[in-house]
């Protein structure tokens, strides 16, 4: 990554927290599509075999037997690559667990941009936008490693159909031993009443070095780290727009559907004030992860950019 | 269960003409099935729906979601007075079966997704040591749907072998017959090869329907597949083998003469 913390892998964070989850909730069962490795379950499947069900590259069967196991009482962890996961069986997500509002909780990785060199069609940059449009789903995109472990346990305890949105690159950690993540409540990781940055998963990070950038200027930008999209701590997002007076969402998705989209929604209706939204305008290519967000815009610099814009359209 | 099945046609064919639409040939089709299930081969509960150990029915094909209402009042779910109300506002009897209804499993309206989620039910029981059985009602148009071989594959793999899928083989689809939309033959074939014990019955002869479901509650290391012969709108002449009646109500005069022939 750009910044200079420690990265660490949110997915092998989250293959090691659910493990470690595994006498504690004895309903947990675990469901993958052959891309367990990938997705760190290869941990509890050598653990508890017993509890673990492999359903190949098929994933709208994934999806239908998790919401069976459920309306049974379990709690089915489904994992598979974030395109494969939503987008494959979304009529699955939409029929069999969100009208029901089943205890289903679906935990994504290689989301958005940072799947990097298998290109376009495994970089899922619209998972957010499908997940977020099904009514009753939580939809969380961590920031980093540490933020990842306890989201995974809210999603356990949480009921109703749940979405995790992690990477397949490791991600720089922004958070401390002592962080507690509180579902649905955004966390103000810097404060600051010149222009707010409202930011998600690995644009936490870079929305944090944006800051840094715009400090050197004389700009004083408050970050919020909005891991909860749905439902949104509308009340953060409303303040940061009422204290600084113009918004810049970040994220590492398509700009339809996304952070920009939610946040956006809520200023027109509740606060109205200049948005500048970074995000990716199409779909992307093959290369490392680490070029492509230069060459799409996820940096410090278009995020310390996209808030000059913002403050200059205050009025 | 001859009567029965005879008072829940009338049923069927009342709650469409109520309720202004929705789908008689397959809940015609699916009767005997059924109420095969409910009264002779089913353990459940209808004063409490969701009793752990209940055998469960899953309506994969949920358009024929009056067949299975009328059989849920019959059997005790909820008032039979309530059917009048099928897809009119503040209704628990919804277009589809939805689990808002006292006894319906799933969600539906989504042809294909119904043998997945029995199998979630299956691997579940085995998960908490119970014994009940499993029954999916699939369509045979519904078995133009990938995911329904997604998950018979899955459940051979995973030795769910308290599952049974049945198809109510009438031979009629949403537009015109199954060998015209989509050739399914040899499905009886087709199922063995996924690696499912293939039973195959008359689906209007309780004789062969109870002999039939019977022995596939006999485990036997596989899931069972029953392919079960209907017509589609049996019991009213001129639904029966007709595709124009797959989704839609009868008129009042159409009503009249249907209720006649069940009388
Ligand atoms: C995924 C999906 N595609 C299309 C439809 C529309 N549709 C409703 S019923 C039907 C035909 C079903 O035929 P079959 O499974 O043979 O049902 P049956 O004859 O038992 O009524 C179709 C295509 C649907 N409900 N779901
Ligand atoms: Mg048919």
């Amino acid at each position: 990554m750009v910044s200079k913390r420690p990265n660490a892998s949110t997915r092998e964070t989250y293959g090691k927290t659910l493990l470690e989850m595994a006498g504690e909730f004895p309903d947990i069962v675990v469901l993958g599509g052959d891309l367990n490795v990938s997705v760190f379950t290869h941990l509890w499947r050598d653990k508890h075999p017993d509890r673990f069900f492999d359903f190949g590259p098929a994933e709208q069967n994934l999806v239908g037997v998790s919401a069976g196991l459920a309306a049974s009482g379990k709690i089915p962890f489904v994992s598979t690559f974030a395109v494969f996961g939503t987008g494959r069986p979304f009529d699955q997500l939409r029929v069999l667990v969100a009208q029901p509002h089943l205890n289903v909780k679906l935990v994504c990785t290689h989301a958005g941009l940072l799947t990097g060199e298998d290109g376009m069609s495994a970089q899922g940059i619209e998972d957010l936008a499908l997940t977020c449009s099904l009514p009753g789903f939580t939809v969380v995109s961590p920031a980093d490693s540490p933020e990842t472990a306890q989201v995974i346990r809210a999603a356990a305890v949480t009921p109703g159909p749940f979405y995790v949105r992690l990477s397949r690159a490791a991600t720089p950690v922004v958070h401390g031993p002592g962080y507690r993540f509180n579902l649905g409540c955004a966390e103000t990781m810097r404060d600051g009443s010149d222009v707010a940055i409202l930011a998600t998963g690995v644009m936490v990070s870079v929305s944090l070095d944006a800051a840094e950038l715009l400090a050197q200027q004389g700009i004083n930008a408050r970050v919020i780290n909005v891991h909860t999209l749905k439902p949104l701590d509308e009340e953060a997002v409303v303040s940061a727009a009422r204290d600084a007076g113009a918004v810049v969402t970040a994220e590492e998705h398509y700009i339809h559907g996304g952070l920009g989209s939610i946040v956006s929604q809520v200023l027109g209706q509740k606060r109205p004030v200049p948005v500048e939204m970074v995000a990716l305008e199409g779909y992307a290519e093959s290369a490392p992860a680490q070029e492509l967000m230069v060459k799409y815009g996820l940096t410090p610099q278009r995020v310390a950019d996209a808030a000059q814009r913002a403050i200059k359209r205050k009025g | 269960m001859q009567a029965i099945a005879k008072e829940l046609r009338r049923d069927v064919v009342q709650t469409i003409y109520t309720g202004g639409s929705g789908h008689p040939g397959g809940s015609l089709s699916e009767m005997d099935i059924l109420v095969t299930l409910y009264f002779h081969v089913m353990r459940h509960d209808p004063a409490n729906p969701r009793w752990p150990d209940r055998d469960r029915l899953i309506l994969s094909k949920g358009h024929a979601s009056a067949g299975l209402y009328a059989v849920l009042a019959k059997a005790g779910y909820f008032p039979k007075a309530e059917l009048p109300t099928f897809r009119k506002l503040n209704s628990r009897l919804q277009g589809h079966a939805h689990p808002m209804t006292p006894g319906v499993e799933m969600n539906s309206g989504s042809l294909g997704m119904g043998l997945s989620f029995a199998l979630g039910c299956a691997l579940a029981a085995r998960l908490d040591k119970r014994r009940y059985n499993v029954y999916a009602l699939l369509g045979d148009g519904e078995c133009d749907e990938g995911q329904v071989w997604e998950a018979a594959m899955a459940a051979a793999h995973h030795r769910a072998t308290n599952l049974v899928a049945i198809v109510d083989r009438n031979r009629i689809q949403n537009d015109r017959t199954t060998d015209e939309v989509m050739k399914l033959e040899p499905l009886a074939m087709k199922w063995r090869a996924f690696g499912w014990r293939v039973l195959e019955t008359n689906g209007h002869d309780y004789t062969a329907l109870i002999s039939t479901l019977e022995r596939a509650s006999q485990r036997q290391g596989r899931p069972t597949a029953i392919i079960a012969h209907t017509v589609k709108g049996k019991g009213v002449s001129f639904m029966e083998n007709n595709p124009s009646f797959h989704g839609k109500a009868p008129s009042a005069q159409e009503l009249e003469k249907a209720l006649q022939e069940l009388a």
